[in-house]
């Protein structure tokens, strides 16, 4: 039973990430994660201190609730489907391990970011609140994220999720090669 | 009912995100180190069949449930908001290890400190709707 705990092949996990967009077309919905926190601060009253926020978020409900069954898929998944530990390449761990993260290869995150003991470094806070802003920030900014761009926009033939797809990867290589060297010295 | 649809197909789409591994930092930083093929299969294969099922459903005039036009309109011509917001989107998605989605599935697989990304991710949307109407689009 142990291939139960097994990681998903890319050639299984690809086909059915265009299954999930495809059944939402079908439902007469568009595959896209991110509006779920524009429609998440309309319900919490952002509303109230900009247009931006001015919409009939209760419309959006149905993608609050597909991001509500993320959530149970992820606990399904981490605690009866996984033994919760990610095997990347080994010149990768020791990339890793000269930034002191030693817990790949051991761990589906890294304990040294996300641990609760790491949440009393305030370091660690900055990294995670600061990533998460340029996330909420820029997939807002840029119309959508891995889901609404990558997926659906570039399943699509869209020019401009072509353009932010390259921003993607261009701010995610800047990210690793040039600013990582001077967070994790 | 179609409450109970949208759950399982997140659900669904929960499990895959975490037994595909897209959900982990790690996989995201070898991504971007080209440390394996993991993660450009996922998005590659996602890709080929997402184009290739658009265009039946184009060539076929395939409806959506209930006779209703498929959700695949043009996105807005202009280059600054999708360049400007892209580079800012992956230099999070780098260094918090995390997109929009996966967010969610490691909140439900009990990581608490993703909460914290989590929050920045509400406040970074929060600022943008604050600044929308500074910024070049």
């Amino acid at each position: 039973m142990n291939w139960i705990y097994d990681p998903w092949p890319w050639y299984i996990a690809g086909p059915l990430i265009s299954f999930t967009m495809f059944i939402l077309l079908y439902a007469g919905k568009q595959f896209g994660m991110s509006s779920n926190l524009r429609t998440l601060c309309s319900a919490s009253g952002a509303d109230k201190a900009a247009d931006f926020f001015k919409f009939n978020w209760k419309k959006e409900r149905w993608n609050l609730t597909v991001m509500l069954g993320a959530i149970i898929g992820g606990f399904i998944a981490s605690q009866y489907l996984s033994n919760n530990t990610v095997e990347v390449a080994p010149d990768v761990i020791t990339k890793l391990n000269v930034y002191g993260i030693k817990s790949a290869g051991e761990a589906y995150l890294p304990t040294e970011l996300f641990s609760l003991e790491a949440l009393s470094s305030p370091k660690n806070i900055a990294i995670l609140l600061i990533g998460g802003f340029l996330v909420g920030f820029g997939a807002r900014y840029a119309g959508g994220c891995t889901s609404g761009h990558a997926i659906s926009g570039l399943s699509n033939l869209q020019l401009p999720s072509l353009i932010a797809v390259i921003g993607f990867f261009a701010g995610g290589l800047l990210m690793v090669h040039f600013i990582f060297p001077l967070i994790f010295t | 009912m179609k409450t109970l649809v949208y759950l399982v197909i997140g659900t669904f789409f929960g499990i895959l995100m975490y037994k595909s591994e897209a959900a982990s930092w790690f996989r995201i930083f070898e991504m971007f180190e080209f440390g394996a093929f993991h993660m450009y299969g996922i998005i590659g294969t996602a890709l080929i069949l997402g184009i290739l099922g658009v265009q039946l459903i184009k060539r076929f005039n395939i409806k959506a449930i209930g006779g209703q036009e498929m959700q695949l309109k043009s996105k807005n011509k202009s280059i600054a908001r999708y360049a400007i917001g892209g580079v800012l989107f992956g230099l999070g998605w780098a260094l918090a290890g995390v997109c929009p989605g996966p967010m969610y599935v490691l909140a439900g697989a009990g990581y608490v400190s993703i909460f914290v990304v989590i929050f920045g991710a509400l406040l970074g949307t929060f600022v943008y709707g604050l600044l929308k109407h500074k910024l070049p689009h």
